[in-house]
């Protein structure tokens, strides 16, 4: 029986309050509306009106927020979204809040070891350069305690990670860094995405074996970097703001906010974005993939262009090896491009357009790489390895080696060859890879390089 | 008359395996056969079949399958598998139990018919 348009605005509405809760698909949806479609036939048969069949039919398919509690217990491994915090179904504003109030304990904590060697830093307790070396320990080991506790995790894993982590502390902080040398700065850079990865692995509560778990995990990342950056747009707003109120009591009362207010605003901000994308997932779409569906054609564009101009115009010669790490970060967007653009794709369905631009971006990217690598080993006994190149080198070829293994898995994803799934494993599966290379470079550049 | 909830939570299981043993069928399908099944006695939130079914699914007890309905919709027909029937085999000799020990007691007390 055919339906009227005012019950399939109203079908397309029920059906889109199902699907905001994102443990139900839209396989689940199409089965729950075709339920429901039968539901309003048979009503109507029976000589209800339109509006009378819909009431009924919705009432007794169950009240939405319910019906997708249930699906959610099902099928809590579904997506990631399903792996935020425990909400108590009878009573989630309180367990919102609850969550929240942990939230911001951790982050006061944070704030506060920020603000303690903050205060023995000016009063030359320590110098600014221990500060700067050791300020990601003071946060991110905060923000993995947090997800220890969210995720119940072992004693056993805690006390194991807890070593690793104050192994890495002592060993930076007894290298006999030259202050002015290049090994420092390096060592500095590094520590936090090594720590970032320790916050995954408390965030897979440990469990980092599975790829699935793995790709949560990216997709933890960049939705908390768009979070921490929006939360960062707002503080400078607020900073500024409260800088111009405090401007009439002199410069000193402008600098008690610089001294206490950015520093664990900042430290904060850390843990209150990764509460954020923990209790709003479910709320609003993931914004990592939107942003990379933007900005893919874009990107592809501009790598395609650069390719062929300097293969054609021969500019590649001329590329400054300092800028190798700059190139890096090109690469590193490249990857990050590919990994966004698939961590939201139903990882059963067929290639796309989005592929085949994908496929194009990675390979300009690998060509241009090639180009400026060759550039640089041409000239061999000019090269030198200087700290600084080794570790920008280093990356470079960490991610080249990524973005071939990329370019097989998208030219079979494309040809229909290989499912989506395998891409993802590819990435997933790379993870260590980044992990092992930061690894060497905190705790093996450095002596090799003399700490200079 | 009305069923107690937990009474319905338990017996969900075993009805739908039953009612699937009888053929392959879907979802609002076998939600008409409990009504009819039960003289409609049986309240039953129609939604929550389907995370049940999806658990079944899961446990290896039925088999699902994508297939389209003669009005041409999308259509998920449910197979009960072998592991099904041995489960269902199963709570049928748990529920006879039951019935047996409050049958035994309610016919003493209760003549028949009353």
């Amino acid at each position: 029986m055919e339906t009227t348009e005012s019950t399939d605005a109203q079908i397309g509405q029920w059906r889109s309050a199902m699907l905001r809760n994102r443990a139900v698909t839209e396989s689940d949806a199409d089965e729950l509306e075709g339920h429901l479609r039968e539901q309003l036939a048979d009503l109507r048969k029976a000589g209800l009106s339109d509006d009378e069949a819909f009431l009924i039919a919705v009432r007794r398919l169950g009240e939405v927020d319910r019906l997708t509690a249930e699906y959610a217990r099902e099928h809590g491994d579904r997506l990631w979204k399903q792996l935020s915090l425990p909400v108590d179904v009878s009573n989630p504003a309180r367990s919102l809040a609850v969550s929240l109030a942990v939230a911001l304990g951790f982050a006061v904590l944070a704030a506060v070891l920020v603000q303690v060697f903050r205060v023995l830093a000016t009063t030359h307790v320590i110098s600014f350069e221990r500060v700067i070396l050791n300020a990601s320990f003071l946060v991110l080991p905060v923000l993995g305690a947090y997800f220890m506790l969210q995720r119940r995790m072992r004693w056993r894993t805690i006390v194991g990670t807890a070593a690793f982590v104050s192994a890495l502390v002592l060993a930076v902080n007894l290298f006999p860094f030259e202050i002015d040398g290049s090994t420092f700065p390096i060592a500095a850079l590094h520590v936090p995405v090594l720590l970032w990865f320790v916050v995954g692995f408390a965030y897979l509560g440990g469990d980092i074996r599975s790829s699935g778990r793995r790709m949560d995990f990216l997709r933890f990342s960049g939705e908390w970097a768009i979070y921490y950056s929006l939360i960062a747009l707002g503080g400078a707003v607020l900073v500024g703001l409260m800088s111009v109120l405090l401007l009439p009591f002199g410069p000193d009362a402008v600098s008690i906010v610089f001294d206490w207010v950015v520093p664990s605003g900042v430290a904060g901000a850390v843990i209150v974005a990764a509460w954020l994308v923990e209790a709003k997932k479910s709320i609003i779409e993931n914004l990592a993939p939107v942003l990379t569906a933007i900005f893919t054609p874009l990107f592809a564009a501009m790598l395609v262009i650069a390719a062929v101009t300097y293969t054609v115009a021969g500019v590649w010669r001329n590329f400054d090896r300092e800028l190798l790490l700059g190139f890096d970060a090109l690469l590193l967007v490249v990857v990050a491009l590919v990994v966004y653009g698939i961590s939201a794709r139903d990882s059963a369905k067929g290639s796309g357009v989005m592929d085949v631009i994908r496929l194009l971006a990675v390979l300009a990217a690998i060509l241009l790489d090639a180009l400026i690598l060759f550039s640089m080993f041409s000239r061999v006994g000019e090269f030198g390895f200087t700290a600084n190149r080794v570790a920008a080198l280093g990356l470079n070829l960490v991610l080249l080696a990524n973005l071939i293994g990329t370019t097989w898995n998208l030219s079979r994803l494309v040809a229909g060859r290989a499912p989506a799934i395998r891409l993802e494993r590819w990435q997933t599966g790379y993870l260590p890879v980044y992990t092992g290379w930061v690894l060497l470079v905190i705790l093996a550049l450095p002596p090799i390089f003399g700490f200079a | 008359m009305n069923i107690d909830k937990d009474l319905v939570a338990a017996m969900a299981t075993p009805l739908v395996l039953a009612i699937l043993a009888e053929g392959e069928n879907y979802g609002y399908a076998i939600l008409k056969r409990v009504r009819e099944l039960s003289g409609g006695d049986l309240e039953w939130t129609d939604g929550m079949l389907y995370p049940l079914l999806h658990r079944l699914e899961r446990l290896g007890f039925v088999h699902a399958e994508w297939g389209i309905s003669p009005e041409g919709r999308r259509r998920r027909n449910y197979r009960i598998t072998d592991g099904g029937l041995t489960q269902l085999a199963n709570q049928r000799r748990q529920w006879a139990t039951a019935n047996r020990t409050l049958g035994g007691l309610w016919d003493l007390a209760q003549p028949a018919g009353a």
